[in-house]
C-alpha cells in the first residue's frame, strides 16, 4: 500500500500511458509549463517533453477538434479541458464530430480519443466554474462517460479509456484532487463497464458517482447509527449505464434515492430514477426519490453554494421520507 | 514623462503628446492607488479566508484600468473579465459594494453570488464580470449593436486580456463589430501571459494589435504601464468610436506584478523579469513625474495614501458588517420576478 492522492493517482495514470504507448499525448490549457491547473500534470512535461505534453492557446474547440483529428490519424490523446463549463466551448466538435463520424462514415471512422475535464461545485468559483454538465454528454449516443471518484479509478480508469476505440470523457469532480488514501502498489487497470457496490445494505439504494459518492457514503453512515443499512451504489460509467447493478440491488432493498450533483430537470439522475420505474417497479415500497442541486446556476458565497448541492442531511432526510 | 508614442498600425494618426492638467494627473494617481491598496487588502482577506474561490489580482496593471475607464462617460457599458476589480472601481462602482462582493455578503454588487470573478452594476452599466475567456466579447457586440440601432451615441469599452485573442469568439466578434460598425472600443490588457502560457506559446503572430488591424479595424500597441498614454489614446479610440467610426482596438501591453491567481504558484516566470516589470510600475511612474514637475511633495502622497488607506478600511468594515443573503432567497432571479423590470 501506498498513500498517495487523487491528483497523485491521475498523474500516475497519464505517466503510464504515455510510457505505455508512444501514440499518447497530453494536450490542453497549461498542462505543461504551468503544471496543469489542478496540478495533475505537473512534472510530465520534464518527463516527457513538449511534443507530448502540449500547451495549447485558449482555443478549446480548435484543440478538442485538433484532438479528434489527430485520433482518426492513429494517434492516442488525451485531451484536458479545464473545467466541464469551458468545454461548452468545444461542444460542437464534440457532439458533431466525435460522437458521430464513426456511425457517419458507415463504420469507417473511429475515433480513439480520451477527454479529461474538472467538474462539479464546492469550491465557491461560483456559476461559470462549477456546474455538473456531465449528464448533458450522457445524453449522447457514439461516446462513453466515465466518473472516477475513489483513488482506484483515478488510478485504473484511463489505460482503458485509451483502449477503447471511441471517444472516452473523463469526468473528475474537482473536489476530489486532494482526497489522500491508500492505494494497493500493483494498482492498475480497473474496468470501466461495470457500476461499484461501495457499501453493502438491504434497506434501501443510493445511486450515486463522482463527487457525490462522499455525501452518499456520509448519510450511509449516518443512517447506520439509526439502523437502517443503505447500499451505496458509485455508477462509475454514466454511460453507457450499468442499469443491472442498480436494479439488482434496488430489488433486494426496495427503496432508491439518487444523489447526483447536476440539476434535477432532464438530467441523469433522472435517467437512472426511469430505469429503475422500468425495470424495477414491482420491487419498489416506496417512489424513487433524488437529491439533487437546486435549479439556480451556482452562486460564490458559501452559505448559498452549500444550499444549493446536496449535503448528507438531505440524503437522510430523503431516506427517512421514504418510510426506510 | 518618457514613455514609447502610440503607434499606429492601421492608418490611425500618432497620438498627441500633449499632457493632462496636473489635478487630472493627481486624479490618475489616486485611482491607481485606490485600486492597488484595495488588491493588497484582497490579499490580506484571502489569507484570513474572508475572501475566498478564484481571486485574481490585477496589481501592476492598474493603468489600463484607470486610462480606459476616464475614457468614458456615464452612459456607456463596459465589459470586463474576472481580473476586474480595478475595471469596477475606475468606473465609479463604490469599494463598499465591491469589497461586499468579494465577501460574499448580500450587500456586495452582486448579492454575493458572483464574487471576485462576476462583478455587475447595471447603474454605471457594468455588465460584469465575465470568467469564460472571451466570452464576454460576443456580449460588448450586441450592447454596441443594440446601441447602433437605436442611434444612440454611446461606446462599449469591452475589455479581455491577450489570452482572449485565441478563442474563436474573439474574432467572430471582432468580424462582426467590423463588418457592422458597430461603437465598441476593444481593450486587450496584454500581460503576455495567459495562465502560465506565454504569449509567445499561445499567439503565431504576437503583435495583437496587428492581427486587429486585419479585421479593418484602427489599433494602437499602447504603453499600458503608462497611464497617461493610455488615457490619451483611449480617450481619442473613444471618441472615435462615439463618432461613429466603427470599432476600435487598443493593445495595452502590461504585466501583472503576481501570480495568476491565489492558487497560481507562479513557476513559469522568471524572476528577473518581473523585477524588471516593477521598474515600470505605473503608480511609481505617475507619481515620480508629478514630482518631478513639482506638483506633488511628500506630503500631499502621505494626504493621498491615507485618505485611500481610510476607504479601504471603511470597504472592510462595511463587507465585515454585511449580511448574508438568506438560504431562502437562493431560487430568486433564475427568471425575472413578476413587475421585476425590464431594461
Ligand atoms: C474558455 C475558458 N478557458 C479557460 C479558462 C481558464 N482560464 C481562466 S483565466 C485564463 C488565462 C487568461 O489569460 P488572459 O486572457 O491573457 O487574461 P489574464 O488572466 O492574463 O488577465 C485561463 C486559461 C477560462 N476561464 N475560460
Ligand atoms: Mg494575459
Amino acid at each position: 500500500m501506498t498513500s498517495t492522492t487523487y491528483r497523485e493517482a491521475m498523474r500516475q495514470a497519464l505517466r503510464e500511458a504515455l510510457t505505455r504507448d508512444e501514440r499518447v499525448f497530453l494536450m490542453g490549457e497549461d498542462v505543461g509549463r504551468y503544471g496543469g491547473c489542478f496540478a495533475v500534470s505537473l512534472g510530465l512535461l520534464e518527463e516527457f517533453g513538449p511534443e507530448r505534453i502540449r500547451d495549447t492557446p485558449l482555443s478549446e474547440s480548435a484543440f478538442v477538434g485538433a484532438g479528434i483529428g489527430a485520433a482518426l490519424a492513429g494517434m492516442r490523446p488525451i485531451v484536458e479541458i479545464m473545467t466541464v463549463n469551458f468545454s461548452l466551448l468545444a461542444l460542437d466538435q464534440i457532439v458533431n464530430n466525435a460522437a458521430t463520424l464513426l456511425y457517419m462514415s458507415g463504420g469507417q471512422f473511429n475515433v480513439p480519443l480520451v477527454i479529461r475535464m474538472t467538474t462539479g461545485a464546492g469550491r465557491q468559483l461560483a456559476a461559470q466554474h462549477s456546474h455538473s454538465l456531465e449528464g448533458w454528454y450522457t445524453h449522447i449516443p457514439g461516446i462513453r462517460v466515465l466518473a472516477p471518484a475513489t483513488l482506484e479509478d483515478a488510478r485504473g480508469m484511463l489505460w482503458p479509456a485509451l483502449l477503447d476505440p471511441d471517444p472516452v470523457l473523463v469526468f473528475e469532480h474537482g473536489t476530489l484532487y486532494n482526497m489522500e488514501g491508500d492505494l494497493a502498489d500493483g494498482a492498475g487497470e480497473v474496468d470501466i463497464e461495470s457500476a461499484a457496490v461501495r457499501r453493502p445494505g438491504e434497506d434501501v439504494t443510493l445511486v450515486t458517482y463522482g463527487g457525490t459518492l462522499r455525501v452518499a457514503m456520509g448519510a450511509a453512515e449516518e443512517l447506520s447509527a439509526s439502523g437502517v443499512e443503505a447500499e451505496v451504489i458509485d455508477l462509475r460509467s454514466l454511460r453507457p449505464l450499468d442499469t443491472a447493478t442498480f436494479v439488482s440491488s434496488v430489488a433486494r432493498t426496495h427503496r432508491a434515492v439518487v444523489v447526483a450533483e447536476g440539476w434535477r430537470s432532464g438530467s441523469l439522475s433522472a435517467e437512472v430514477s426511469a430505469r429503475i420505474t422500468e425495470e424495477a417497479f414491482y420491487d419498489l415500497d416506496a417512489p424513487v426519490a433524488r437529491v439533487c442541486s437546486a435549479e439556480v446556476p451556482m452562486p460564490y458565497a458559501k452559505h448559498l453554494e452549500d444550499a444549493a448541492v446536496p449535503q448528507v442531511a438531505e440524503v437522510v432526510a430523503a431516506v427517512h421520507r421514504l418510510g426506510a | 514623462m518618457t514613455e514609447a508614442p502610440a503607434e499606429s498600425v492601421a492608418g490611425i494618426r500618432a497620438r498627441g503628446t500633449e499632457e493632462p492638467a496636473p489635478e487630472a494627473m493627481r486624479h490618475l494617481l489616486e485611482q491607481m492607488l485606490r485600486i492597488r491598496r484595495f488588491e493588497e487588502r484582497c490579499v490580506e482577506l484571502y489569507s484570513s479566508t474572508a475572501i475566498r474561490g478564484f481571486l485574481h489580482l490585477a496589481i501592476g496593471e492598474e493603468a489600463c484600468a484607470v486610462g480606459v475607464l476616464e475614457a468614458l462617460t456615464p452612459d456607456d457599458a463596459v465589459v470586463a473579465t474576472y481580473r476586474e476589480h480595478g475595471h469596477a472601481l475606475a468606473r465609479g462602482m463604490t469599494m463598499r459594494s465591491v469589497m461586499a462582493e468579494l465577501e460574499g455578503k448580500a450587500e456586495g454588487c452582486s448579492r454575493g453570488r458572483g464574487g471576485s470573478m462576476h462583478l455587475f452594476d447595471a447603474a454605471t452599466r457594468f455588465y460584469g464580470g465575465n470568467a469564460i475567456v472571451g466570452g464576454g466579447l460576443p456580449l460588448a457586440v450586441g450592447l454596441a449593436l443594440a446601441d447602433h440601432m437605436q442611434g444612440r451615441h454611446r461606446v462599449t469599452a469591452c475589455i479581455f486580456g491577450d489570452g482572449a485573442v485565441a478563442e474563436g469568439e474573439f474574432h467572430e466578434s471582432m468580424n462582426l463589430a467590423a463588418l457592422w460598425g458597430l461603437p465598441v472600443l476593444f481593450c486587450c490588457e496584454n500581460n503576455f501571459y495567459g495562465m502560465g502560457t506565454a504569449l509567445a506559446y499561445a499567439e503565431s503572430e504576437t503583435d495583437l494589435a496587428l492581427k486587429a488591424a486585419g479585421y479593418h479595424m484602427p489599433s494602437w500597441h499602447v504603453d499600458g504601464m503608462d497611464v497617461l498614454a493610455v488615457a490619451r489614446t483611449a480617450r481619442e479610440a473613444a471618441e472615435a468610436v462615439r463618432q461613429g467610426g466603427g470599432p476600435h482596438f487598443l493593445e495595452l501591453r502590461t504585466y501583472r506584478f503576481r501570480a495568476h491567481s491565489m492558487y497560481d504558484p507562479d513557476r513559469y516566470r522568471e524572476k528577473s523579469e518581473i523585477a524588471e516589470w516593477k521598474h515600470r510600475d505605473p503608480i511609481g511612474r505617475l507619481a515620480d513625474h508629478l514630482r518631478d514637475i513639482g506638483e506633488l511633495d511628500d506630503a500631499a502622497l502621505e494626504a493621498l495614501e491615507g485618505a485611500v488607506a481610510a476607504e479601504v478600511d471603511d470597504a472592510v468594515a462595511y463587507a465585515d458588517a454585511g449580511t448574508l443573503e438568506p438560504v431562502g432567497d437562493l431560487l430568486r432571479f433564475v427568471t425575472s420576478e413578476p413587475g421585476g423590470g425590464e431594461r
